[in-house]
């Protein structure tokens, strides 16, 4: 194991199978542990205090968290091994920019999914879609403008979509968005196809008829041995589980 | 330590060094708004670079975006945006740790150390994510809410006075010596900080409680970078009075 190096995880979350995917991706060892969400390790509420949450790295007894975070802190530690990043300052900027896009709507993935849960495609479009009005007013602190199930879920779709043909738009002719080597971007947006079916059936989205280069890119990335093993820790019917336990514990049963 | 050596490999580090060195050169033009604090970051860091750039004031209240900031970041159609040779980056702290790299002979904004390095990226997003949102919640809403919303901000600020004393190692700033990442993320807040207090009656950045943080607001805001850049609490406040009317008259401008 190199240099004591521990990596606090869940099997489904997308965050720290951006982690995995990116130690594998370097060849770099390391020791998993799977934590509890419902029962969380001493050793993750000590080295994660503040938000509690997984995935935290822990090299040598100190604790990174955020996982892009502990994607850029692996760029700069192991020099050695081909970087996540691009070595120019503008592409960087640009890669950090998009990661940074993904995340910021994740974190309201899963903060609003856990209250809303019947509600997957509306908060998944926060995930990737890009600001809008609409959506400002919906999450704004308790500030809830109440549609129609059916008309969320129109809107929600096309929000979804919308967000999913932005990432076409800047993923364009190339291999991965990093250019021709999988990098920093992919690694922060590819645990999310992981979600794709799911969200395809709820709400009867084809996602291949409207970004089909997304979808090659996706089928590219499954082709990386790193990334195939993080997936198949955390198979479809794992998230279907894990959907329902939210549900039941939300008092929403269906 | 020049913050470009930390993720460069020693093959590429010259190339690099020489494009970066012909970058410097080329112009830079700001697209901002003076009340924003994420444009205040990005002067900020220019500053400190000792960059001369160009600024263009972006009537936002008016609801008059310019071509150039429309085209520019079409994603998210807001300040700030850094042109540098005509390519656009957005989003404040992508576009501070640009000017880190791109100007890496100036003064280095973030720390040397890749761990000292996450620490900084990982309170900066707390900042952003968890604790301002607090405060402009506190600020926004009114009774219970707005008082449970300060309650959450002053605990945030216990956590950030500590970060403080960790990251600072006795000495002025965040960032040691000289101002650094942490410190523009926090500092860019402060003239809004001001007139928050100063609107609802709390006091945030308190000499009792948070000590430290008061003392550097005061050495923040002095800061030769700083000072030129950050607006006065009165003129602030006048324009958050006339910013609340437009609220409260129309729907919110996005």
């Amino acid at each position: 194991m190199e240099d004591g190096l521990i990596l606090l995880g869940y099997n489904i979350s997308m965050f720290a199978m951006r982690v995995r995917i990116a130690l594998d991706e370097k060849g770099i060892e390391y020791e998993y542990r799977e934590e509890r969400l419902d029962n969380k390790s001493p050793l993750l509420l000590e080295m994660n205090p503040v938000h509690q949450k997984v995935p935290v790295l822990i090299h040598n007894g100190k604790p990174v968290s955020e996982s892009l975070m502990i994607l850029e802190y692996i760029d700069e530690v192991w020099k050695d091994k081909p970087p996540l990043l691009p070595s120019d300052p503008y592409q960087r900027a640009q890669a950090r920019f998009w990661a940074d896009l993904i995340d910021k709507k994740a974190r309201l993935f899963y903060e609003y999914y856990s209250k809303y849960p019947q509600c997957v495609i509306v908060v998944f479009a926060e995930l990737i879609a890009p600001h809008n009005a609409y959506f400002q007013i919906y999450i704004n602190g308790g500030r809830r403008v109440w549609f129609s199930k059916g008309e969320e879920l129109e809107a929600a779709k096309k929000e979804l979509m919308d967000g999913l043909k932005l990432l076409e738009g800047e993923l364009g002719e190339k291999v991965y968005f990093g250019g021709d080597k999988f990098g920093f971007l992919d690694v922060a947006l590819i645990p999310f196809y992981n979600c794709f079916d799911s969200f395809e059936s709820c709400g009867k989205l084809r996602i291949e008829e409207h970004c089909p280069k997304l979808i090659a890119w996706a089928k590219r990335c499954m082709e990386k041995e790193s990334v195939s093993k993080s997936f198949a820790v955390a198979p479809p019917s794992m998230i279907d589980e894990y959907i329902l336990m939210t549900r039941k514990k939300n008092g929403n049963t269906e | 330590m020049d913050a470009a050596k930390s993720f460069q490999s020693p093959e590429s580090l010259f190339v690099v060094h020489s494009e970066s060195a012909r970058m410097a050169t080329e112009t830079v033009k700001v697209l901002g708004c003076w009340p924003s604090p994420y444009v205040i970051r990005a002067r900020i860091a220019l500053n400190i670079k000792s960059v001369e750039y160009e600024y263009q004031e972006e009537d936002l209240l008016g609801g008059n975006k310019s071509d150039l900031l429309l085209k520019s970041n079409p994603v998210y159609k807001k300040v700030p945006v850094l042109l540098h040779a005509d390519r656009p980056i957005c989003e404040s702290l992508v576009i501070v740790q640009y000017v880190d790299e791109v100007w890496a002979s100036g003064p280095a904004i973030l720390p040397s150390d890749p761990y000292d390095r996450a620490i900084a990226r990982f309170w900066a997003i707390y900042m952003d994510d968890k604790w301002y949102p607090r405060v402009k919640e506190g600020f926004f809403s009114e009774g219970e809410a707005s008082k449970i919303a300060f309650e959450e901000a002053d605990k945030g600020l216990l956590l950030l006075e500590e970060a403080f004393t960790k990251c600072s190692k006795g000495q002025k700033f965040f960032g040691g010596e000289r101002i650094g990442y942490l410190d523009i993320a926090l500092g860019s807040h402060l003239a809004w900080i001001r007139v928050i207090e100063k609107a609802s009656n709390v006091s945030l950045i308190d000499e009792a409680k948070t000590p430290n943080l008061y003392k550097w607001a005061h050495d923040f805001s002095a800061d030769v970078a700083v000072k030129d850049v950050l607006p006065s609490t009165d003129k602030l406040y006048e324009f958050a009075k006339l910013l609340i009317s437009v609220m409260k008259g129309s729907t919110p401008e996005k």
